[in-house]
């Protein structure tokens, strides 16, 4: 078969980043309930956009590719600390963080 | 098959399987550290793939900072997870469906089939006898410094947001304010007395003696 008898391509990484945002996204619907792991798949989908970057800025030279998942670590660290100081207040104050029983804006 | 696609293979399974266990395993902790396995395979891929600073960094924020920060979250937050997983069963054939179609779709857009046949170029960054930290900072530093710089500020905002988020003032307890303290003068801790520094005291009337017995 073609994909383990030739070198490390573009497309290996590219099938890899599909197959990891294929189970988050599924993650997101199985765990719907429970909002840690909501934010974990939410990590999990971020990391196979980079993988992807990371893929093309090496087919392509260009270190672009590269500077944007720097970017994309950034933006997710911060996600990731206001996102779970947002948990903490939530379930200091509900006592839960099922995300059926937060329905308190529901009309 | 040479070492690096062998290596390659090795990764992209554990960061597959790892993924899979995420969310499916009951326990938010064990999650957690899946999650960290995932995190390190793809780094040691990415390193396969030349970007040896971003695996690096990718070890250090995530598996260092932020799945730490998870840990203590799902330790400090006490959850009953098994009302949490109802409905697990319920939504399987959904997101297995939508997982398995998305993921054949996908694959069939971008066309990997002839993607894998042709293996990368030499690494760019190889190529120019620097490494590709060196490779990667000349852009970052000169390209791209107004979104670094921008995302020194986002970083500094998010970390602010956080403390304000779960900062409370907790009724009955004691605690200190800086404002008040620095600007505290010294006419507010000290009042200066004018007055006499020895004066004479009046003598002293010799205490009366009464003939009263005791007992009386």
């Amino acid at each position: 078969m073609d994909a383990v008898t030739s070198a490390l391509s573009l497309g290996h990484y590219l099938a890899l980043g599909v197959a990891l945002f294929s189970i988050s996204v599924a993650g997101i619907f199985l765990n719907r309930k429970n909002v840690i792991v909501l934010l974990m798949c939410i990590e999990l989908l971020l990391l196979a956009v980079n993988i992807n970057f990371v893929a093309f800025s090496r087919e392509l030279g260009d270190p672009a590719g590269q500077v944007f998942v720097f970017f994309i670590l950034t933006v997710a660290a911060a996600e990731a600390a206001i996102g779970l100081a947002i948990l903490v207040t939530l379930f200091r104050n509900r006592r839960t963080i099922d995300v059926a029983d937060i329905d308190t804006l529901k009309g | 098959m040479d070492f690096v696609l062998l290596a390659f293979f090795v990764f992209a399974t554990v960061a597959v399987v790892a993924a899979g266990a995420v969310i499916t395993v009951k326990n938010p902790v064990h999650a957690a550290l899946f999650l960290v396995l995932t995190f390190f395979s793809v780094a040691c891929g990415w390193i396969l793939a030349g970007a040896e600073f971003l695996g690096i960094a990718l070890v250090l924020v995530y598996v260092g900072a932020v799945m730490v920060l998870f840990l203590f979250v799902v330790m400090m937050l006490d959850v009953d997870v098994v009302p949490m997983r109802e409905g697990f069963v319920r939504y399987l054939p959904l997101g297995l469906l939508v997982a398995v179609a998305m993921l054949v779709q996908i694959l069939i857009l971008i066309g990997v089939r002839a993607k894998i046949g042709v293996p990368f170029g030499t690494d760019v960054a190889k190529a120019a006898g620097e490494g590709n930290t060196h490779w990667l900072a000349r852009s970052l530093f000169s390209d791209f410094l107004l979104p670094f710089e921008v995302a020194a500020v986002i970083l500094t905002v998010a970390v602010i947001a956080a403390v304000m988020l779960t900062l409370r003032r907790r009724p009955g307890a004691k605690h200190q304010n800086p404002l008040e303290q620095g600007s505290v003068k010294a006419a507010d801790r000290v009042r200066l007395v004018r007055m006499q520094a020895e004066r004479t005291i009046p003598p002293v009337p010799p205490p009366q003696t009464t003939d009263r017995k005791e007992g009386d």
